[in-house]
């Protein structure tokens, strides 16, 4: 018997999920359908809504004012602060407490493992103690066998930043023996085990001796912030303890890959997926689609090289941009793989990039056009399929990763791609 | 003046670096002096070949029997910064016979060995060559790393006394009575070391005799000092791969032609290259069909690169010289030969030789002719040993280790670490501090980072170049924030984050030309994990902006107590024992 749903959402990002749990909202049945990992794992775990806008000097300090001053087209102005506000609702209730930030409009501001202040709208509870609009004093700690983190220079870069409180950081040897070049998940297995460790000629659990070694260079310091490596399945406790151990809170800085804070996220959005009777097929990629007219009657799945046709009535795309493969190019041209739909591009490769590594390249906007109802369009301007949404990555014309709003664009794309999906049922 | 006649060297590429060694090797009290980092102009910009001569056995025997003596040379004095790949000259049905004939014979003229190896042969050695090659000679070809080379001949030199300035660009030539007596360099920071916010200073340096082996560049030094040098500056494209699509240099056996050439380099394959001239050896045209001739010409020998994945382009001046008079037309037929102009003999100028022409393999060659005639300007009778002494690195360092247990690191970084550093390791790898990787791709630690900044000071390029950091799959996407770190605390934040940016948008200058397919893929990964996970496009410290802290959530305390957008919380909503409030 062929498999049959009434939406079939394709990539398990925060869009796909978002969408697949807006869906599931609805009374639809639900499947999603993931290739490998999601690009999570390289994702911080901070869900930035709008940090930058055109008409506001420095930080966007409320996104929901700063929509208006956005080009046309924006996914944002498309779909309106409805859109945004939904996903975020999805989001929130999807990650219960395990973030923070739903309490205002107003952005966040928090610090990256590069040093720079970045706002955000939601960010980890693992993270909040390490609030930049907050004065107590911090102290951030590296790990001299971490090169991707220098907890000294960040704090210069802090304090050159006119920060509201005092910061101090140090470097310090974590405590066991490693190989020289181990890696930093390691430290985290470590934490997360707790298993004992040797410091200072005794034995100690991993926790109390990393805050042993913490002590010395505590200070005057409130809070204290370290790598996001604090533990993988136990993140909670680890925290906990080493607070405990050191009388001061105690929070992560979000780093590049493997990211702890997104890998946890990856977890939480799955967790309710399930929750939400989401069915998953996950391990194999969407490679194509059957068609009647206008309308797609399946998505082919390539499972181990048998090609396997998934029917829905509504299909949402979410298979994230370049990164996450969503979005293909070669020296001719930029497609997106699976339905083929539209990508506006130059036609001259070199006219995809700018010579400021920072500048504004437009292979950052590279993605599907989509209309108000989401749906992906052709080059005319006409919906691709009848019953095709898109959202996330994969949908382009805005170079999110300036803006800081790449989470914000996948929440609100994915809220209406599937809100509309299970509302068409 | 003092007994030992003080020479100036300009131009810090393999050819000056190796008159530098030579001449202090010889007693000479020696300075170099070049603009950029060591490498900067050509030498940094080749693909990397250590010719058999097989290339010049029909053309120019003169050259290929240079080329096959210094290649034996070279693999002698510079083994850790030469890998013996062997090459191949392949002929496809559609190339003449006759020619695979003459290229046969010339090689056995040239005393370059040579064996003609079947289609069945060739392809057993490199697999992924083409089906319907019909033939290959196989040459004693290799790979050789330019910029581990200079930098080895440029600390050589240092070690027999002399000064080495990179980042002092000459802004006048000395001239009194008809004489070169010195030149003005403007000194980027300092003198010595490239350091941030070291201020700039100018400076004089007299010398007895001035060689300036500038390459590309030879006629504007020609110029400051009143005398025509034509270099006719002849460009050329070259496209690293992400992968030794072959283990052997790959030549296309015709007559000349561009875009003949495969040569594994340390993790890559580097496809070259074009040939056309240019006026300005620094500011010409990166072309996209250049890169696409690559690809699609190439591929006719090793079908697999149609569809490969390429990481960045670069492109090379050479420094092609021809008498005047000469009147060639076509680039590709000037010759490679190389010419040692005595300004005195030339133009009456006394005091100042140029050398121009030539080719990286046979860099020591010319170093040894250079040195030659300057030792004949002052009367001393000193023997060359260049071709005898290994430079640093490459000394004594035959016996094979376990590199695992000795310096406590995986196998292959400890294998690639010990290949690169040679004979150094031991003093470069026991600091017996953490050595964790800086650079996954090309295996780097921080012991040979900071090995690298002690030599070379706060610049992260001149970093770069002696270890390999960033020039990988990734194009420094992950390590060019962890070597700006490893500058802390040495040199200031500040400092740090000007060196993170100018290495991040010198790697974003060649990898441009690779944007589609999965190296697009890999520079969005890029700009996300600096733009969106570390916000260093919109860094307020870096743009100058300041913040206003108190219009930003202050935690989910504050919000209850002083509204949305209030003052700061006072303890960041964490419930923690032991914390207490806001107060510092």
């Amino acid at each position: 018997m062929a498999i049959h749903e009434d939406v079939l959402v394709i990539g398990g990002g925060i869009a796909g999920t978002t969408a697949a749990l807006a869906a599931a909202e609805t009374g639809a049945q639900v499947r999603l359908v993931t290739h490998k990992k999601s690009t999570l794992r390289q994702a911080s775990g901070l869900i930035d809504v709008l940090g930058y806008a055109p008409d506001v000097d420095g930080p966007v300090s409320d996104p929901f004012a700063a929509i208006e001053s956005l080009p046309e087209g924006h996914p944002y102005q498309l779909l309106g602060e409805t859109a945004i506000r939904g996903g975020l609702t999805v989001f929130d209730e999807a990650v219960g407490e395990a973030y923070e930030g739903s309490h205002t409009d107003t952005n966040a501001l928090l610090t990256t493992s590069g040093g720079a202040i970045k706002p955000t709208s939601r960010y980890p509870t693992s993270t909040a103690a390490g609030l930049v609009s907050d004065d107590r004093a911090m102290l951030i700690v590296g790990f001299r066998s971490l090169t991707d983190f220098d907890g000294e220079l960040v704090a210069d870069h802090l304090a050159a930043a006119g920060v509201p409180f005092s910061v101090d950081g140090v470097e310090i040897e974590v405590p066991g023996s490693y190989r020289a070049d181990s890696r930093v998940t390691r430290i985290a297995n470590a934490l997360d085990l707790n298993k004992d460790l040797d410091y200072e000629g005794r034995s100690l659990p991993a926790r109390e001796a990393f805050a042993e070694v913490i002590k010395p260079h505590l200070g005057d310091a409130d809070r204290v912030g370290l790598p996001a490596v604090l533990g993988d399945d136990h993140a909670d406790a680890v925290r906990a303890d080493l607070e405990r151990h050191l009388g001061a809170a105690v929070f992560e800085l979000p780093m590049g890959p493997p990211s702890y804070p997104g890998l946890r996220l990856e977890d939480i959005l799955f967790d309710a997926l399930d929750e939400a009777g989401v069915r998953l097929s996950d391990g194999n990629p969407a490679v194509g689609y059957e068609a009647d007219g206008d309308a797609i009657d399946a998505v082919i799945v390539d499972q181990m090289n048998k090609e396997v046709p998934y029917s829905a009535e509504q299909v949402v795309l979410a298979t994230g941009g370049l990164v996450g493969k969503g979005i293909d190019s070669d020296r001719e041209g930029v497609r997106e793989p699976v339905f083929d739909c539209h990508v506006p591009h130059p036609d001259d490769r070199y006219d995809w990039f700018v010579d400021d590594a920072f500048g504004e390249h437009p292979f950052a906007k590279f993605g599907v056009q989509i209309d108000e109802a989401c749906k992906p369009l052709d080059a005319d301007g006409v919906p691709e399929f009848s019953n095709l949404r898109a959202a996330g990555g994969v949908v382009g014309g805005v170079d999110r990763t300036a803006e800081k709003s790449k989470s914000g664009v996948s929440l609100a794309t994915g809220y209406a791609a599937g809100t509309a999906a299970g509302e068409a049922i | 003046m003092t007994d030992t006649p003080h020479v100036l060297v300009i131009g810090g590429g393999s050819t000056g670096c190796g008159i530098t060694r030579d001449l202090a090797m010889r007693g000479f009290e020696v300075t170099l002096v070049e603009k950029g980092n060591l490498t900067h102009g050509t030498t940094g910009r080749m693909h990397g070949l250590l010719h058999s001569g097989g290339r010049y056995a029909v053309s120019d025997q003169a050259s290929a029997t240079e080329c096959i003596e210094e290649n034996r040379v070279l693999r002698d004095i510079a083994s850790h910064c030469v890998e013996m790949t062997g090459g191949l000259f392949v002929q496809r049905p559609e190339d003449d016979d006759e020619y695979f004939q003459k290229k046969l014979e010339g090689c056995r003229e040239c005393g370059i060995p040579a064996e003609v190896l079947s289609a069945e042969e060739a392809r057993e050695m490199e697999p992924y060559l083409a089906t319907d090659i019909k033939r290959a000679i196989k040459v004693p070809d290799g790979a050789v790393d330019p910029f581990r080379l200079c930098v080895a001949n440029a600390a050589s030199a240092q070690e027999h006394g002399a000064r080495i300035e990179t980042h002092a660009e000459v802004i006048d030539v000395l001239v009194e009575d008809d004489q070169v007596v010195g030149i003005e360099v403007k000194h980027d920071s300092g003198p010595g070391k490239r350091e941030h916010k070291t201020p700039g200073t100018t400076e004089k340096i007299y010398a007895d005799y001035v060689v300036s082996a500038t390459g590309a560049w030879a006629g504007q030094i020609g110029e400051m000092a009143g005398v025509d040098v034509e270099v006719r500056p002849s460009k050329g494209v070259m496209t690293i791969m992400n992968t030794r699509q072959v283990d052997t240099v790959v030549n296309r056996c015709k007559p000349k032609g561009d875009a003949d050439i495969v040569v594994p380099h340390e993790t890559t394959c580097i496809l070259g290259t074009t040939d056309i001239e240019v006026e300005d050896p620094e500011d010409y045209p990166e072309e996209q069909w250049e890169v696409d001739h690559m690809i699609d010409t190439l591929s006719e020998l090793v079908p697999m690169l149609k569809d490969a994945r390429t990481i960045r382009s670069f492109w090379g001046v050479r420094p092609l010289y021809e008498p005047p008079g000469t009147g060639t037309d076509d680039p590709t037929d000037i010759t490679r030969d190389f010419f040692l102009l005595d300004h005195e003999e030339r133009d009456g100028l006394s005091g100042m030789t140029s050398i121009v022409g030539g080719k990286f393999t046979t860099y020591r060659m010319m170093a040894e002719k250079i040195t030659d005639h300057v030792c004949e300007q002052f009367g001393i009778d000193a023997e060359c040993r260049t071709a005898d002494e290994p430079l640093p690195g490459s000394e004594d360092f035959s016996v094979l280790r376990d590199y695992m247990d000795e310096f406590g690191l995986r196998s292959p970084i400890g294998r690639r670490s010990v290949q690169r550093l040679g004979s150094r390791a031991d003093e470069v790898l026991k600091t017996g501090e953490p050595n964790p990787v800086v650079c996954e791709c090309e295996a780097v630690t921080r012991a040979e980072i900071q090995d690298a900044i002690e030599q070379s000071g706060s610049d992260l390029n001149a970093v770069r170049i002696r270890t390999r950091a960033s020039m990988g799959n990734c194009q420094g996407a992950f390590c060019c924030q962890r070597m700006a770190h490893e500058l802390y605390p040495k040199y200031d934040e500040e400092t740090a984050y000007s060196a993170f940016d100018e290495l991040f948008q010198e790697r974003w200058k060649g990898e441009r030309h690779a944007l589609w397919g999965q190296q697009l893929s890999q520079a969005m990964l890029k700009y996300s994990l600096h733009s969106t996970t570390m916000n260093a496009d919109h860094d307020a410290v870096r743009t100058g902006d300041a913040i206003d802290f108190t219009a930003f959530d202050g935690g989910t305390d504050a919000a209850s107590k002083s509204g949305a957008t209030g003052a700061a919380a006072t303890d960041g909503g964490v419930s923690s024992p032991g914390t207490n409030g806001g107060d510092r």
